[in-house]
């Protein structure tokens, strides 16, 4: 979207046009030239902000969203029920904010930094000091300038700038390599602590030890038909659920990437041992799996892991994990990812062969097929092995940044389903703000008792849930807040990745990823599956 | 509902007993009085339908071969003993608030209204009732409307950019009603107005039943793209991704409704730009108009029901929701 640049007077309004432009566009050139104008125009502080918002470096929080949403209320003279319907029905509690307050009394100008510093000023002050300053901040605001400021204190900016993205135009702006630039936007820094010269300089800082490769990403396939080349072309793995991880050992310092671009060394003690066996300079990619006993646990046991503070000697005890390896991005200290894969796995196997079968470290096996065909059968059969698929790589490929079609593809086993009843409807967020989009579904037990058992928020067309909401308004039960309750007579097919046992729910189970898939039309009440149905999944998948 | 049984709220929709009549029915019926022509007050099959000289003529354009009779805007009509009549709503052209009373009880329907003045339908008029029954399609206060004049001015700096951008600018409202506000709100600067065949027929009714309207040209096969880029279309909602557009490539689309004041609804109606006007009354509107009623009953209909009742409830008024059958949220 062509940006009006020249109407624009300055300050933070750079951003927020960016913003905007990011939001509303879905091309990837049109999001480039947003960013290659923005960078043009506004100071290096405000430059290195804008990389940093969009990599998920934002601000320390420093005012509460509890706070934020009291004291708007107060502003806008409404009683916090009705903040917090309005926050339920927008969506986003910024904009929520910046829609109830009243007009601004005269707008400021002030830059992005500018702003940014006066948010970090608040930390550790008085509350009602805090309040004071962000009164005259909304009151010197207009209402698109005030979202801005609100996401800049709750952080989330949840616009689409991928890595890829950025690097792309920051290489274009700058003139600099984009695969270079990539990896210099990786790891730990902070545009508190780096300017926009000392993050694109080449040296090599006190930040770049730690620093993590750019993950490759896979695509999915849906046939094996799809894959091109030979079958000589391509090496077949399990595709693990855990939580993929990089594995850095250099200069007698270990550290452990999420694909989130998070450091979680610390939630993962047990592989800090590993540094007496990896040679430094070595770098891995892998899976981090709850495993005991000789068998990977539901992916719940690693939520624990990832979630908890402080990691006890009890939890590492009932939640044990293994790192299982698939890659090597670097080897005696040298990037090795533009080699091809078949080499780096060579390499790979090398090392596992040099070093004592060691618990916590495992090599994820390379299945071995002659035809494509065979892959289907290898699929049905892994989640025997605890796996959710087939990783298909292709030989020939190097490592790159984010995904590339042809590289990695992920095969994933078909989805349990089930036939379900919906019994309970709020409304959506965001999108779908002003429908029915949120429901709970039961399914009834042998006494006859309707239980829940999951929610699920997408799968229908916006038709679809046009139509749903309609049926929903005339057979409604009981309301309590946004939620209605509704008869129980349709019934939908859901979707989902796993099953677990879980004492929270009254039905004693827990779904993966449940999503709708289709309204069952056909259906009635009758024909829907039951606990015992779920029961017996549950079984049969432990 | 607490009037009397004056007005009972029914599956059929509003039906006064006394009269034997409803009020924007959604099923067919006997007697119908109809507040407005848009498709989900106006439906097809009664036997007989009462409403605004205005309005007449879309709603026969619409339902086809009708028993329609009207009553002006301010004129009382007795039916069984039952007073009915209509009161400017500030909607549409021709939309109504229908005032009902019987032995001094007196209950307002409101139907869909809007308290700003667009200049172009019908001004809305507060009428004093016991019994308001109003609707709450943007009920909610996080919908506060600008001016009208300040969007319409964003709508013609967005059709310039657009212009020198070679990309034709559409403009997306309902036919009856966003249609013609846009077209004769839109500065003489932004060119041509071209029309859509289904805006363009509304449009002559309307021109056929006296109402002045600015020029405007079917869009057709013969128009020249350069003729096109010199003015803008104005096209209803219904066509936004349909075939219909491919031949304007490249375009920008441009949503014209009170929904666009969230992202969330931008996005998910695809808008390159959304513009905020509404022919619904915002928070502001709804307080003002329940207000000047003086009813100390309200029934919240259409919309986000319950959050208006409570709201109401708190300030001391006794509000009820009031279900309603109308088919989706999505007025435009």
């Amino acid at each position: 979207m062509p940006i009006l640049w020249k109407q624009i007077s300055k300050g933070m309004r750079y951003f927020e046009t960016l913003f905007l432009c990011l939001e509303e566009t879905t091309k990837t050139n049109e999001k480039v030239t947003a960013l290659i104008d923005y960078l043009s125009s506004v100071p290096d502080e405000d430059k290195m902000w804008m990389i940093g918002i969009f990599s998920g470096r934002r601000p320390k929080r420093t005012v509460s969203t509890k706070n934020l949403r009291r004291w708007a209320a107060e502003k806008a003279a409404i009683p916090l029920w009705l903040f917090e319907e309005s926050y339920h029905i927008v969506g986003d509690l910024s904009e929520t904010i910046a829609l109830l307050l009243p007009p601004p009394a005269i707008e400021v100008q002030k830059s992005l930094n500018e702003w940014i510093q006066l948010i970090l000023s608040l930390d550790k002050m008085e509350e009602d000091k805090q309040r004071e300053i962000v009164f005259d901040a909304w009151d010197s605001l207009n209402t698109s300038s005030r979202f801005i400021f609100n996401k800049l204190i709750t952080g989330g900016f949840r616009v689409g700038v991928s890595q890829k993205l950025m690097a792309k135009a920051l290489a274009e702006f700058t003139h600099i390599d984009p695969s270079d630039i990539a990896l210099k936007l990786m790891g730990e820094w902070s545009p508190l602590t780096y300017s926009f010269q000392s993050l694109l300089e080449n040296e090599e800082n006190e930040g770049s030890h730690s620093r993590p490769y750019p993950f490759h990403l896979a695509y999915s396939i849906n046939e094996v038909t799809d894959l091109k080349g030979e079958p000589t072309d391509w090496v077949a793995e399990y595709k693990w659920d855990g939580i993929r991880g990089q594995a850095i050992f250099r200069h007698g310092h270990y550290f452990l990437w999420s694909r989130g671009e998070e450091l979680i060394t610390d939630k993962f003690p047990e592989f800090e041992h590993l540094i007496s066996v990896i040679p430094p300079g070595t770098v891995l990619d892998g899976e981090i799996l709850p495993f005991k006993d000789g068998l990977i646990l539901p992916f719940q046991h690693i939520q624990t892991r990832v979630t908890r503070k402080k990691i006890t000697p009890a939890i590492l005890k009932v939640n044990p994990v293994v790192f299982r390896v698939y890659d090597l991005l670097e080897w005696e200290g040298k990037d090795i990812r533009s080699k091809p894969f078949i080499e780096r796995r060579t390499l790979l196997d090398q090392l596992f062969a040099s070093i004592d079968s060691y618990l916590p470290l495992q090599l994820s096996p390379v299945l071995p097929f002659d035809e494509f065909d065979e892959l289907k059968i290898l699929r049905e059969a892994s989640s025997e092995n605890g796996s959710e698929g087939l990783m298909l790589k292709n030989k020939h490929s190097t490592y790159s940044a984010g995904r590339k079609k042809g590289e990695w593809w992920k095969w994933k086993i078909d989805p349990f389903t089930v036939d379900a009843i919906l019994i309970y409807a709020q409304s959506g967020h965001g999108r779908r703000a002003n429908l029915y989009t949120d429901f709970t579904f039961a399914v009834y037990s042998q006494e006859g008792d309707l239980l829940p058992f999951t929610k699920a928020y997408s799968g229908l067309t916006d038709k679809e849930f046009i139509e749903i909401n309609q049926w929903i308004k005339k057979n409604t039960l009981e309301r309590f807040g946004p939620v209605r309750k509704v008869t129980a007579e349709l019934v939908f097919e859901i979707a989902f990745e796993g099953i677990q046992e879980s004492k929270r729910h009254k039905s004693g189970i827990a779904l993966r990823f449940p999503r709708m898939v289709r309204w069952r039309k056909d259906k009635v009440v009758a024909e829907a599956n039951t606990l015992e149905d779920l029961q017996l999944l549950l079984k049969k998948s432990r | 509902m607490a009037n009397k049984g004056l007005l009972v709220h029914t599956a059929l929709g509003l039906y006064c007993p006394k009269a034997d009549v409803y009020l924007d029915p959604w099923k067919p019926v006997k007697k119908a009085i109809l507040s407005h022509g848009h498709a989900d007050h106006a439906r097809w099959g009664s036997s007989s339908y009462l409403c605004t000289p205005t309005a007449a003529p879309v709603i026969k354009y619409r339902l086809g071969d009708i028993n329609l009779e009207t009553l002006p805007f301010g004129e009382e009509k007795l039916i069984n003993g039952v007073s009915f009549s209509f009161h400017p709503a500030g909607h549409i052209l021709g939309s109504a608030q229908i005032k009902v009373s019987y032995k001094g009880e007196i209950v307002v329907f409101s139907g869909d209204y809007k308290t700003a003045n667009d200049g172009f339908s019908e001004a809305f008029e507060p009428v004093k009732c016991h019994t308001f029954i109003t609707e709450s399609t943007f009920g909610l206060p996080v919908y506060h409307w600008q001016d009208q004049k300040w969007v319409f001015n964003e709508m013609q700096e967005w059709c310039k950019n657009n212009r020198n951008n070679g990309q034709l600018s559409i403009l997306y409202g309902y036919s009856l009603g966003k249609a013609q506000r846009i077209l004769q709100g839109l500065p003489e600067s932004v060119g041509p107005i071209f029309t859509h065949s289904t805006i363009e027929a509304v449009l002559n009714v309307m021109r056929n039943q006296g109402v002045s309207l600015k020029n405007t040209v079917t869009v057709n096969e013969h128009l020249t793209r350069a003729e096109l880029l010199s003015g803008v279309i104005i096209a209803p909602p219904a066509v936004q991704n349909s075939n219909w557009l491919k031949k304007f490539e490249p375009i920008r689309n441009g949503v014209v409704s009170g929904w666009m004041a969230l992202r969330g609804a931008r996005r998910r109606r695809n808008a390159d730009k959304g513009f905020v006007l509404s022919d619904h009354a915002d928070w502001e509107g709804l307080n003002e108009a329940i207000g000047l009623t003086g009813a100390e009953n309200i029934f919240v209909t259409h919309g986000y029901t319950d959050i208006l009742s409570k709201w109401l409830i708190d300030k001391g008024l006794n509000a009820h929701p009031l279900e309603t059958n109308f088919e989706g949220d999505e007025v435009l």
